[in-house]
């Protein structure tokens, strides 16, 4: 059933909505229409000579292999992320849940990664797993492990995946103990009483009322996946190696903001606008069939 | 550090003397960071100081490729700063660049100040020379690749720790006795694009692009993947699956190899002496960039990296007289040697050059001159002069993927070079497009 709210006010409604629709107007449609508009340009550093050049820049894209192999390692790295990095906090939030003292120093402690910049995070795995320098790595090697993420294209992912997950899994861990916390504990008794085990509990109680929670942070966590985990892909692996971690949104920032080329940098975003906004439509149309609100 | 650098700069503007309204302001944005960077202040207040007319006032605007960025957003809104450190990929950009560059040259003759371009050394002026020979920038940090080896870890091996290897060869040689000896890395490369393909090119005379390496104009196309090219990245595949070559990393990620005495051997930066000498626990030894003796006329000459001062359009041409007298001050000997002797960069006028030598200094810092007896061994040909590329900044970045798809086993050297060259041809005639 839908909810409806009453407003005696005609404009007022409008009015309560207008500083969302301002902020997503001014952050989130003007660039986008920027990018459009850039994308078909072909231009100098120094815009000196703007052209007009149709469709050339996607043309070139498209026409470029390893942009396509950019798509496969996007693909897969925020399957890994989403997937791990979802599991992950999600056993976490429940034994958090469960624990009875000192939780909130346990809490606390998961929630902090959250504070840390991407760049940051970034250098921090460096700092312990970079082949040159790393603490990790000189660990790693006694073991017999030959840790080498310049040459190794798997432990390059694997870094870039670890980093991220790291990153994300306080906001993950947040949302799914707030869920928990939300479930009424009647429910969770009446199975026990009924004779249910934990784990039994778990999957036909808990976790189908915590899908809503679930199913927002898996579109969360596949728009992070593909935006906000370039810094880490450029203070650790750059993309390497030989473009093993090039994931989409480093191309576009590297040719954007390194190599200045601006038009050829607007068409890659705006092929991963359109990336992100078909994955959530299908995130809406199908996945949330399935949720129970 | 901050906090003393925004006093200076405060001090600087004319905030806190408040007596500065009479002089001429010359903004100088730059990337030296850390020491380089506290070397730049003391360059700028040193020109302050011996006038009073123009100031100018360094700052630093990040890695070379953040300063350009920032330079460009200010010339698009109309407030560009006086000088601007470029650094040598981004040179082809800023030649193409027609309007919001004012040529060195040019500048000069305006002023009436002393400009010869044989004052520089020619491994150096040519890089930043239109075809005419005409300096269209102010060199200013230059550096080269050498050869530094660990001289325990050869005595260690029973290598003649006095008489690193000259030739490719020889180094396959010592790196075997390296890695018998239980040396985890026989060698390691810093920036591989820079040493392993444009430096080698030059060094055995062979071309890197088409039209003098880019200098005959934007219609240049790549042609790095010859059989001498082919042949060295192989040797260098086929070393790494022997694992006598460990790769590191694209820039100086591979130095710290080095440093802690992991790696026996590394091709990098002649820059790196001073990081090197100040961290490195062992003795170590610089020596000239290998070559393979069978080729003819090598060794040839090394080419540069580095960057060089570009002046941006001003409205107010006092700024040009103030820019012009500072590079004549930038360029005596005594600024020279003291950068030189300082930083480990090469000294940039053969003036300087032959100041430091009779100082003795070279006998003092062993290795120190390798870097400059690189770049003048002989007379730089079309091949070895530099290189002139447009989005070099994401060529280089094709050469490096396709390198380590070698050093990772993926691909043959030959496949590798060949789809680089096509890879990057692409990006050429998107440059010479844009250009136009």
């Amino acid at each position: 059933m839908e909810k409806r709210a009453l407003f005696r006010s005609r404009w007022l409604p409008y009015a309560l909505v207008l500083p969302q629709i301002l902020i997503s107007l001014v952050f989130f449609f003007w660039p986008a229409i920027q990018a459009l508009y850039w994308s078909v340009l072909l231009q100098d550093a120094f815009a000196a000579k703007t052209q007009f050049v149709w469709f050339d820049n996607f043309t070139a894209l498209f026409s470029d292999d390893t942009y396509f192999a950019s798509f496969k390692v996007t693909a897969m790295f925020s399957v890994l992320v989403a997937a791990i990095g979802l599991s992950v906090s999600l056993l976490l939030a429940v034994l958090a849940d469960r624990v009875v003292r000192g939780a909130t120093l346990y809490k606390t402690l998961l929630i902090w990664p959250y504070a840390v910049a991407p760049a940051v995070a970034g250098i921090l795995w460096l700092f312990l797993l970079s082949p040159a320098i790393g603490v990790g790595t000189y660990a790693l090697r006694r073991f017999g492990v030959d840790w080498n993420y310049y040459v190794n294209a798997d432990q390059a992912l694997l870094l870039i995946v670890i980093a991220a997950i790291w990153k994300q899994i306080s906001y993950n861990f947040l949302f799914f103990l707030a869920g928990l916390q939300s479930i009424p504990y009647s429910l969770v008794e009446a199975a026990a009483i009924d004779g249910a085990g934990p784990v039994r509990r778990f999957w036909t109680i808990v976790f189908p009322l915590l899908s809503p929670t679930a199913f927002f942070l898996l579109v969360v966590n596949i728009v992070y996946a593909f935006f906000d985990t370039f810094a880490i892909v450029d203070a650790t692996t750059q993309g390497g190696p030989a473009g093993a971690t090039q994931i989409l949104v480093f191309k576009v920032y590297e040719d954007g903001f390194k190599a200045l080329d601006l038009g050829g940098s607007a068409a890659q975003s705006v092929v991963l606008m359109v990336v992100v906004v078909a994955l959530t439509v299908v995130q809406f149309r199908w996945v949330e069939r399935k949720v129970q609100y | 550090m901050r906090f003393k650098y925004l006093v200076a700069m405060l001090a600087s503007a004319g905030l806190l003397s408040g007596n500065a309204q009479a002089q001429t302001e010359i903004q100088w944005w730059h990337s030296m960071a850390g020491k380089l960077g506290d070397k730049v202040g003391e360059i700028a207040q040193k020109f302050n100081a011996s006038q009073s007319e123009y100031k100018v006032v360094p700052v630093f605007k990040g890695q070379y490729d953040e300063s350009m960025t920032a330079a460009i957003a200010a010339y698009r809104s109309g407030n560009p700063p006086g000088i601007l450190q470029v650094y040598e990929v981004g040179t082809a950009q800023m030649m193409a660049a027609k309007g919001p560059i004012k040529p060195v040259y040019q500048m000069m003759a305006e002023q009436h100040e002393k400009f010869d371009p044989k004052a520089y050394l020619s491994a150096v002026s040519g890089y930043y020379s239109d075809t005419k020979g005409n300096m269209l920038s102010m060199p200013f940090n230059s550096s080269t690749q050498v050869l530094y080896v660990n001289k325990d870890a050869f005595k260690k091996a029973g290598l003649d720790p006095s008489n690193p290897p000259k030739t490719w060869p020889d180094m396959e040689k010592a790196a075997v006795k390296l890695k018998d000896s239980g040396s985890a890395c026989a060698y390691t490369t810093g920036w591989q694009s820079w040493v392993q393909l444009e430096s080698f090119s030059a060094w055995h005379n062979v071309p890197f692009a088409t039209k003098q390496n880019g200098f005959g104009g934007p219609d240049t196309r790549l042609e790095f993947n010859g059989p001498l090219q082919v042949r060295h990245i192989q040797n260098l595949g086929d070393w790494a699956k022997k694992g006598l070559f460990i790769y590191a990393g694209r820039k100086d990620e591979p130095l710290g190899k080095f440093m802690t005495g992991e790696c026996a051997m590394i091709t990098t930066s002649s820059g790196s002496y001073a990081n090197i000498k100040a961290n490195a626990k062992f003795e170590f030894g610089v020596s000239t960039l290998p070559y393979y003796p069978d080729v003819k006329g090598a060794p040839q000459n090394t080419i540069i990296g580095g960057a060089t001062l570009w002046v941006m359009t001003q409205k107010d041409p006092k700024i040009y007289a103030g820019i012009a007298k500072f590079f004549t001050f930038l360029s005596s000997p005594a600024i020279q040697v003291d950068w030189h002797e300082s930083t480990g960069y090469v000294p940039i006028t053969l003036a300087a050059y032959e100041e430091t030598k009779k100082s003795g200094f070279y006998e003092k810092n062993p290795g120190f001159d390798v870097a400059i007896n690189e770049l003048t061994n002989k007379v730089p040909t079309p091949n070895s002069k530099g290189l002139r590329l447009g989005n070099f900044v994401q060529i280089r970045n094709v050469i490096d993927e396709e390198l380590e798809a070698v050093w990772g086993g993926k691909k043959s050297a030959k496949e590798a070079l060949d789809t680089a060259v096509k890879r990057g041809n692409e990006l050429l005639e998107k440059f010479q497009k844009a250009n136009k």
